[in-house]
């Protein structure tokens, strides 16, 4: 069983693939590590073992007919449950959609299925996924599987923790602001946010719709690298996805770097940056100019306007893209005199104190006397952000940066709203320019804490990513389970 | 003193397009409630928009028509407000990028050819349908997401009349580009009405009220009327008129408060994330270009020119369909443009009697050759409403039913003056009667020769024959 679970996604497949193991052992051996760890971490809101069997019975039958079973047979795979899954519960970790069922895939869950990968369950994540901890889960915060005291990050904590603990082979998570990317480092897994565009957001529950980009978390850049192929791709369903060729589906694989120029922002070393946090910078970029890369510094003047513009489009889109949940087809329904008093309360007992929050930012800053001082202003800021990447990828081929300002901290320990927002800092600037970043562990704090690094590349050049992230997982370590019971404390 | 009233119309015209605007969902009424729906229409977590660029084309159509200028680029806005036909709390809609500015719409009115000035046609999606029971409200989404375009006049017509006209303008205009079925009782077209009122000889814009919900073309002239009387009451009452939606209830014949100055709605239009911009291609105009037929108006105004009455060249084209028909059976007839139009307009409609022209029950060219069987002498005009008859009985052609028949109209003279001898040598009685000075029996020889001649003689003939015969 632990043999199972120390093996990449893309072995797991290559063993199912070839007959040496089914499926359906898999999908038991991570069920058991599952039933072990969850009570703990609570990674999952939902955990599907009968649907996931029956489909590893599926992949087991096509192996046993002959068929092609897919590039990632019989993978357990975790869901951030802000990704609909037909037929299985789809909160967005929100008591407005509790007990809601979706009637159709994601097109992301849609592609996996169809490569043969098993969906286990769904993932814990911030309400909406508007959050950086997973305390902002209307159901509970997820664990770090290295210290249970602290946050599994967030908003895709859950999917973070659960490769961590070992109750998935691989996860989907979204990233609108660094969700993807923050949670994995702080789980010292592998996280990617594809380009704007690469996958299809059908399905993906709507935050801040300019910025929301699912993408693969994974114990190895080459699972993520995989995984991206075969979720990736234009949509009719998606306008906003692109038509482009796909990323290659071949696994990247370890080779010199020598040709690529790697920069370094003056903007991501603040001179108060934590010194754990910025020795794994320093280390990342050691071992990437020994492997032939060249470091540039840059600069990305307009950093500074990143996150107050953030943090006003992202609220913007998702005060209107929340409307919908008016107390009509979804969640509770108190009961009202009028329909506004319905509205009103349905919306105040449906949404955690967070979502409230940036609604009611949101609904101001787009208030037609305010607009122009706000979403309009936000948005040249945000133009202006994603001009300095433009003229800073003239000159380097990658951006190496911190993920967050912190490894993992303890709950509450980020108690105001603006500590929180504060946490996305180096993350966010991403989305706003629709870049790809890969995040990825980068060694420990002295207690034993993971450390991430990011790499941000060029519109659709996630392959160039995923060749430094190789490189960089050969020379630092690739992503370790953490172990159990966890060294933190006893659960 | 006297006031005049300035008057706006927004009309929503819903695009005839085999699915949604926003989802690749069938469109249609009449269907079991919330049947026509997938995961958009419904406005399910994680659903998106992906546009329909059939309603592109079908606005195109429209814009082009009326000579608007058409953005290249433009965009959709999200227009917010709660309510339970609208399910994901906004509707997808164009604000300050509409795909269309400016523009008239060609109107006649009282046999006057004028255009009505438009301000803006743009995209956006309809919402679900309500029914109130006592205890519940039900929500049909089967409406919701429907292609429309809001089609905005400048504030330029200057009496409910002219607010009708242009209406009927409108909805005669987007029946024949065909991006609209028109069918008014299924609500294809939609009417607000903004109205407000000066005094006559200013220039400046009164304060304006909306009228909404005036669902039913035939409401339009008495919610408007009925808006200006009351306001020019207000103001002769020495009162001020208030900046208000009202909604209007054609039932009881008046308008009720909606929402006042103090909560005028903010929508906070928003640029859609979902949707990229909306570009227009030469190839999209070429085609809209391409496909544009005759405007309405234009086409009355060749009729009248071919000699026809108003008010048939009016009827004629009225529908596409009919005028189609029209022109079906002049170009058949090479020309007989008049007593083709009248024959449409009077025979052929009571026989459809309120169905459409597709159900004509004979086809255009049978009609002509009718008509010219009659012009050209062949039948009387009496024989041809006969043969009309006939020709829906049988399917047969009137000049099949004329030879078949042998109705052929008799005007060889010698041939008519022989009957007529004979008719004279049967009645000498009558004939010494009418010599004696009785000329009224002039009218009972010419009965009694057409009815010899079994209809197929000329009146006229029978009569100048008879006349000549009688004063031997």
């Amino acid at each position: 069983m632990d043999d199972l679970l120390a093996r990449s996604a893309i072995a797991l497949a290559a063993e199912v693939r070839a007959g040496r193991v089914s499926a359906r052992e898999v999908v038991d051996a991570y069920l058991a590590r599952l039933a072990l760890t969850e009570p703990a971490i609570h990674a999952y809101l939902a955990v599907d073992a009968d649907g996931a069997r029956a489909a590893a019975a599926a992949v087991d039958a096509a192996i046993a007919r002959g068929d092609e079973p897919g590039p990632l047979a019989g993978v357990p795979l975790a869901v951030k449950d802000l990704i609909v899954t037909r037929g299985l519960a789809t909160t967005a970790a929100s008591r407005i959609l509790d007990g809601w069922i979706p009637p159709y895939d994601a097109t992301a869950v849609a592609r996996l299925r169809a490569a043969g990968a098993i969906v286990v369950g769904k993932t814990n994540c911030d309400e909406f996924g508007m959050g950086s901890t997973n305390e902002a889960s209307a159901f509970g915060p997820t664990a770090n599987p290295w210290h249970l005291g602290r946050v599994a990050g967030g908003s895709s904590g859950g999917s973070a923790a659960a490769l961590a603990a070992g109750s998935a082979a691989l996860a989907l998570g979204t990233d609108t602001g660094g969700s993807i990317r923050q949670p994995a480092a702080l789980c010292g897994v592998v996280g990617m946010k594809p380009t704007y565009g690469r996958v299809s957001r059908w399905g993906a529950i709507a935050y801040a719709s300019s910025l929301d980009q699912i993408g693969p978390m994974a114990m190895t850049v080459a699972d993520a690298a995989v995984t991206l192929a075969v979720i990736a791709g234009v949509d009719p369903r998606d306008p906003t996805s692109i038509d482009a060729p796909p990323p290659p589906l071949a696994p990247p694989t370890v080779g010199d770097l020598r040709g690529l120029r790697v920069g370094l922002a003056r903007e991501y070393r603040p001179a108060d940056l934590d010194p754990e946090v910025a020795g794994a910078v320093d280390r990342a970029a050691a071992a990437l100019a020994a492997a032939g890369a060249e470091l540039v510094e840059v600069g990305l003047p307009h950093t500074r306007y990143a996150l107050p513009a953030y943090y006003v489009i992202a609220p913007a889109e998702a005060a209107s893209n929340l409307a919908r949940y008016d107390g009509i087809r979804f969640g509770p329904r108190p009961p009202a005199d009028d329909l506004d008093q319905l509205y009103a309360r349905a919306r105040a007992v449906g949404f955690g104190p967070e979502v409230v929050r940036r609604i009611m930012i949101g609904t101001f800053v787009t208030r037609v006397d305010h607009r122009a001082a706000y979403y309009d202003q936000a948005q040249r800021a945000r133009a202006l952000v994603r001009d300095d990447f433009d003229r800073a990828f003239t000159e380097v081929d990658a951006i190496l940066a911190p993920v967050a300002p912190h490894a993992a901290f303890a709950r509450g320990e980020l108690h105001t709203p603006l500590s929180m927002y504060l946490a996305d800092v180096f993350t966010l600037a991403c989305n706003l320019a629709g870049l790809p970043g890969l995040a990825l562990p980068c060694g420990a704090t002295v207690d034993g804490r993971p450390l991430g690094v990011q790499l941000l590349g060029r519109p659709l050049d996630e392959a160039t990513l995923c060749r430094l992230g190789v490189a960089l997982e050969a020379a630092v370590g690739p992503a370790r389970r953490a172990p159990w019971p966890p060294p933190g404390g006893a659960p | 003193m006297t006031w005049e009233p300035v008057i706006g119309l927004e009309v929503h015209v819903q695009l005839a397009t085999r699915t949604k605007a926003f989802a690749p969902v069938a469109q249609g009424y009449g269907a079991p409630p919330n049947t026509l729906t997938d995961p958009t229409i419904l406005g399910l977590p994680g659903a998106l928009p992906s546009f329909n660029r059939a309603a592109l084309a079908a606005a195109l159509t429209l814009g082009l028509a009326v000579g608007a200028t058409i953005a290249r680029r433009c965009r959709f806005d999200r227009k917010h407000y709660f309510y339970p036909d609208l399910p994901k709390g906004y509707q997808i809609s164009q604000h300050d990028q509409p795909l269309c500015r400016g523009g008239a719409i060609e109107v006649w009115h009282a046999g006057v050819r004028t255009a009505v000035a438009l301000e803006r046609i743009h995209l956006e999606e309809d919402a679900g349908k309500l029914s109130h029971g006592a205890a519940t409200s039900r929500v049909d989404l089967n409406r919701a997401g429907v292609p429309l375009v809001e089609v905005v006049t400048a504030p330029v017509l200057a009496s409910a009349d002219d607010a009708a006209a242009y209406l009927r303008a409108l909805h005669r205009l987007v029946r024949h580009l065909g991006v609209c079925e028109g069918d008014l009782e299924k609500g294809h077209l939609r009417c607000d009405a903004n109205v407000s009122v000066r005094r006559v000889g200013t220039t400046a814009l009164g304060t304006r009220v909306e009228l909404k919900n005036i669902n039913s073309f035939r409401f339009v002239k008495a919610a408007i009327e009925h808006e200006v009387a009351r306001q020019i009451r207000v103001l002769d009452g020495g009162g001020r008129v208030e900046r208000e939606t009202r909604l209007w209830d054609g039932v009881a014949g008046r308008s009720q408060p909606m929402r006042g100055k103090e909560e005028v709605a903010d929508y906070r239009y928003l640029p859609d994330p979902d949707l990229p911009p909306l570009v227009i291609g030469d190839d999209d105009l070429a085609a809209a270009r391409a496909g544009l037929p005759e405007l309405p108006a234009a086409r009355l105004a060749r009729l009248l020119a071919a000699g026809l009455t108003f008010d048939d060249a009016d009827h004629l084209t009225a529908e596409p369909a009919l005028a189609d028909y029209y022109d079906r059976a002049v170009a058949a007839a090479g020309g007989l443009a008049r007593p083709i139009a009248a024959w449409i307009v009077n025979d052929l409609t009571r026989e459809l009697a309120g169905r459409p022209i597709a159900d004509a029950p004979i086809d255009a060219p049978a009609l002509a050759e009718l008509v010219g069987a009659i012009e050209d002498g062949t039948i009387s005009g009496k024989l041809g409403k006969e043969i009309f008859a006939r020709m829906i009985a049988t399917g047969d052609g009137a000049r099949a039913i004329i030879e078949r028949e042998g109705l052929r109209q008799i005007t060889d003279v010698g041939a008519v003056e022989a009957a007529a001898r004979a008719v004279l040598a049967a009645n000498p009685a009558q004939v010494a009667q009418y010599r004696a000075g009785k000329a009224t029996l002039l009218g009972f020889f010419v009965g009694q020769l057409l009815k010899a001649s079994g209809g197929k003689l000329n009146p006229q003939l029978a009569s100048t024959v008879l006349t000549r015969l009688l004063a031997e």
